[in-house]
């Protein structure tokens, strides 16, 4: 075999082991939205959308209860988390180098790597049994614990790209570091912030176990904060247990819809970057 | 540093009395009779422990141009930026000597180094506007300042507008975003920005380098205008530059002031063999 022909070869043989590799990480996805589907397709209505669940051993009925319920825990969750993440973000960004700053950054992957079954935990001694009341607000806050550490390594990283003549031209014109950080380095970065929020919005939109004894859940439509509430997720555990047919087939649905929630949040997440670096490149 | 005494005649002047504003100083590095805005009296400044500049003494006298030059790395950006405290950003440093701005030590304890720098302006070699609007990007420095009424903005935008030569291109588009101004547009909105704020001294690091020739033109006649109303120290690395828009000219190598005096003098009987080198291009 001729030195070219060979190099050929291993060049052909490695571009298929990449294509196959490729194919690999796909197919589950491609099986597991196919499966969602196929399974789900049956309770997939208008009354899945907009119905409450009906009392058990009638058929019919929809997860509108669960729907609004996970919308009302990443409202909460972002309200707890967002304004958090970003100035803790922001500040280990202006003052990297630090020892504090050095801390909250390990602090933040340290959070980011705990179970989300012990989050959940924390949230309950924290948020339910000071009140012996499972809640939204109980909920909501164990999904923001979540997103924190995401946002702020997120802010910080995207903080760090923005140009350091920018600081120093707000500087140079009588802004003090913090108005300087403020007002120009944080607008600078804020698309690629927002798509780092959304990014942490998928991410715990899929949660189930810090909602377990948190938010708990909830047949009812309810939007107190102050009581239960249902969640997507949740939600489908307890109807994916059930002994009804109909049941299944509503859990399969929902975990259709939330699929199809996840990845229209990181779809956006991802042509937001896209935007965004086009703007800087 | 004794092999430097010879061009630096004002370091005795140290044990002097502290002039106070405003200054008429003597000597042969001084401006003669005009009135010194400026004034660094034996300037050492320290990137951790490499000295970048050696006992610096300058004065800059009012209402005109200074220009540095020098070869790269010779410290006229870094001496620059001493004049407004640029340099604290850059962990590590350190500055001895004095830097007088009115006869006042600007690296005294009491000084507030943000009101300085809206007395000493800065705009820098690549242009820097901010992600904003045209208009924010000038009004910027007047609303953090907190200058004037609220109502007087737009009027205070557009005036420094206009003293930046830039006014009639952009009045029909102010709400448009910065960065879709082409590069010389962009230099001339920073000079713009900073003019907004009301510096006294204004400071230009090589201001038109990324510039093609049309535009550093309108850059250098900005310049000649603007010296009717400021004090202006311009870093160059174009000697023509140099040539054409200053009255003084201070020639920086490896660190030292090798010579300062008026602008014509440097370029046609420099007192030093090595600036007349410099400036012939026998090297640099």
């Amino acid at each position: 075999m001729s030195r070219s022909t060979r190099r050929r070869a291993v060049s052909a043989l490695f571009s298929a082991a990449c294509a196959a590799s490729v194919i690999f990480a796909l197919v589950p996805l491609a099986l597991i939205l196919f499966y969602l589907l196929q399974k789900g397709i049956g309770a997939l209505e208008w009354g899945f959308l907009f119905h409450n669940p009906k009392p058990v051993g009638e058929t019919g009925g929809g997860f509108a209860n669960a729907i609004v319920g996970t919308l009302v825990l990443i409202g909460l969750a972002s309200l707890f988390a967002v304004p958090i993440g970003v100035i803790a973000g922001l500040y280990v960004a202006e003052y990297r180098g630090s020892r504090f700053a050095t801390l909250v950054r390990f602090a933040a992957d340290a959070l980011n790597g705990v179970p989300s079954i012990v989050v959940g935990i924390f949230a309950y001694s924290v948020a339910v049994m000071p009140v012996r009341r499972f809640s939204a607000i109980a909920g909501g806050f164990a999904l923001g614990v979540m997103m924190i550490p995401i946002i702020a390594r997120t802010t910080e990283e995207l903080l760090r790209l923005v140009p350091e003549s920018l600081r120093d031209g707000a500087l140079a014109l009588g802004a003090t570091r913090s108005r300087a950080a403020w007002s120009v380095v944080l607008p600078a970065a804020l698309p690629g912030i927002l798509t780092g929020i959304l990014v942490a919005v998928a991410r715990i939109a899929g949660e189930t176990a810090p909602l377990l004894f948190t938010a708990f859940g909830n047949r009812f439509f309810s939007t107190r904060l102050d009581q239960p509430i249902a969640a997507l997720t949740v939600q489908i555990y307890t109807y994916a247990v059930s002994p009804y047919e109909d049941w299944h087939r509503q859990a399969w649905a929902g975990a259709f819809l939330l699929v199809v929630v996840v990845f229209v949040l990181s779809v956006a997440a991802r042509l937001a970057t896209r935007r965004l670096e086009r703007m800087h490149g | 540093m004794t092999t430097e005494t010879m061009t630096m005649p004002e370091t005795m002047n140290i044990a002097a009395p502290r002039p106070t504003p405003p200054v008429r100083a003597t000597g042969p590095a001084s401006v003669g009779s005009e009135v010194v805005r400026v004034q660094t009296v034996g300037l050492d400044f320290f990137y951790g422990k490499t000295q970048a500049l050696f006992d610096v003494s300058l004065a800059v006298p009012e209402k005109s141009v200074t220009a540095l030059i020098g070869p790269s790395g010779c410290g006229k950006s870094t001496f620059l930026r001493c004049l407004n405290r640029m340099n604290d950003l850059i962990p590590d440093t350190r500055v001895e000597g004095e830097v007088l701005l009115d006869g006042e030590d600007i690296y005294s304890s009491g000084m507030d180094v943000v009101a300085l720098r809206r007395r000493i302006g800065l705009v820098f070699q690549k242009s820097n506007p901010f992600p904003k609007s045209i208009f924010e990007n000038v009004a910027y420095g007047i609303r953090i300042n907190g200058i004037g009424r609220r109502s007087e903005l737009p009027e205070r935008v557009e005036h420094a507008l206009q003293r930046a030569a830039l006014w009639g291109e952009v009045k029909d588009r102010l709400r448009s975003p910065a960065l879709a101004l082409s590069g010389g547009q962009q230099q001339r909105l920073c000079i713009a920005r900073a003019l907004a704020v009301e510096p006294e001294v204004l400071l230009m690091d090589e201001p038109a380098s990324a510039l093609d020739p049309i535009a550093t033109q309108k850059i250098e006649e900005l310049i000649w205008q603007l010296k009717a109303n400021y004090t202006i120290v311009i870093v160059t690395h174009n000697m023509q530059q140099a040539a054409r828009v200053s009255e003084r000219t201070a020639f920086f190598m490896l660190g030292r002031l090798v010579e300062y005096d008026r602008t014509d003098k440097i370029f046609t009987n420099p007192g030093q063999r090595v600036t007349e080198d410099y400036i012939t291009g026998r090297f640099g």
